[in-house]
């Protein structure tokens, strides 16, 4: 489908955006802004889920409705597959959501599973972020990773990190941990996984100081995102970061290289995500 | 496989003029709150105290202070806790 865009408008990525809770006002307005693709992972509803039947009917939503709602605007729609941390507390639910995942999996639009990881760094989000972490090597699948708020954030980050070095088959390119912050962006890199800033209007991260990690790291294996979800966020808070990498002197070049290029490298290791028309 | 080939350091721009009123309105707004509580008797929250301990960074020279502000704000623990009671958080570690 046409997108109508002009072609001065930059085209965009957003790799990681709740829309299940979004208007379709926001697909248009993030269409307008020259976004061609949003990524969609699992997440916490704002509730808790009462069954395992609610989460497959949010997979239905997630992988079956929700593209096709983003297709009228001229966006692609990906999936990311898990029962979120907030919910992972109860073992025996997260295990019947776990179980359908399999399933789900065969789904065309689906990348991966994620976003798993830890909300409170308690003993039982860690068993099932490692469960989630071995059915993707058991599927062969990318990993996108959740790491906990606030006060939360270091600890939690240092879990999923020595987590993950448990795994002899998990190839740190093939992960994502998102929601970095100054403290926590040199432990992601370093250890050579990728890493995702988020642009949170008081929790997370600003465009400025995004810019400046951005700029620190050269850039380098770090997708921006909104996150947006039922919370307060903002659809269009990559391309806002976009307008202010400008004024901070970034080149249109190096600016496609972290709202396109690298959400692309990074997914492009799925062979589900292929953009059309292709790039 | 990481396409960054692209990514060049940005040209040199006037940071000050940038970022300064913006920067100023933030620090009047953070002089004016802890004013606000102190007149309502609540700056022995602990979130109030862990601000006032991050605000310290402000002074440092070098360029890790909101790197150091974080650290400060962070639970420095290494295990994890035996259950989650809650599910939020709060901007600061509480410890019990
Ligand atoms: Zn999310």
């Amino acid at each position: 489908m046409e997108t109508g865009l002009k072609e001065d408008v930059m085209r965009y990525i957003e790799p990681h955006g709740h829309m299940v809770s979004r208007t379709t006002d926001d697909y248009e307005k993030m269409a307008l802004a020259g976004c061609t693709a949003i990524c969609e992972p699992a997440f916490w509803a704002g509730y808790d889920r009462g069954s395992a039947q609610g989460f497959r009917d949010y997979f239905r939503q997630i992988t079956e409705y929700e593209p096709k709602r983003a297709a009228k605007f001229g966006i692609q729609h990906f999936t990311w597959l898990c029962i979120n941390p907030k919910e992972a507390e109860d073992m025996g639910l997260a295990r019947d959501v776990m179980a359908l995942i399999p399933e789900f999996l065969q789904k065309p639009s689906v990348l991966g599973i994620g976003e798993i990881g830890l909300n409170k760094n308690s003993r039982n989000e860690l068993r099932i972020f490692e469960e989630h972490v071995q059915i993707a090597q058991d599927h062969e699948q990318l990993i996108l990773i959740h790491t906990p708020h606030l006060e939360d954030k270091l600890k939690g980050t240092r879990l999923i990190i020595d987590a993950l070095k448990g795994f002899a088959g998990i190839d740190p390119a093939r992960v994502i941990i998102d929601h970095v912050e100054e403290h926590t962006v040199d432990l992601v890199l370093d250890a050579g996984f990728w890493a995702g800033i988020t642009l949170y209007p008081e929790s997370k991260c600003t465009p400025h100081r995004a810019i400046d990690m951005l700029e620190q790291r050269r850039a380098e294996r770090i997708w921006m995102n909104s996150a947006c979800d039922w919370g307060v966020s903002d659809p269009l808070a990559v391309p806002k970061t976009m307008l202010a990498m400008r004024k901070r002197g970034w080149s249109e070049a190096a600016i496609q290289s972290v709202v396109w290029d690298n959400p692309r490298a990074f997914m492009g290791q799925s062979p589900r995500f292929q953009l059309t028309p292709p790039a | 496989m990481s396409e960054t080939s692209a990514y060049a350091a940005p040209a040199p721009v006037n940071l000050v003029e940038l970022g300064f009123m913006d920067a100023r309105s933030k620090l009047l707004d953070v002089a004016a709150f802890l004013d606000r509580v102190d007149r309502a008797g609540q700056q022995g929250d602990y979130r109030v105290k862990a601000l006032r301990e991050a605000m310290k960074h402000l002074s440092d020279t070098g360029t890790t202070r909101v790197k150091e502000m974080l650290l400060t704000f962070s639970d420095p623990t290494e295990e994890p806790i035996p259950a989650a009671e809650i599910q939020g958080a709060f901007g600061a570690w509480k410890q019990d």
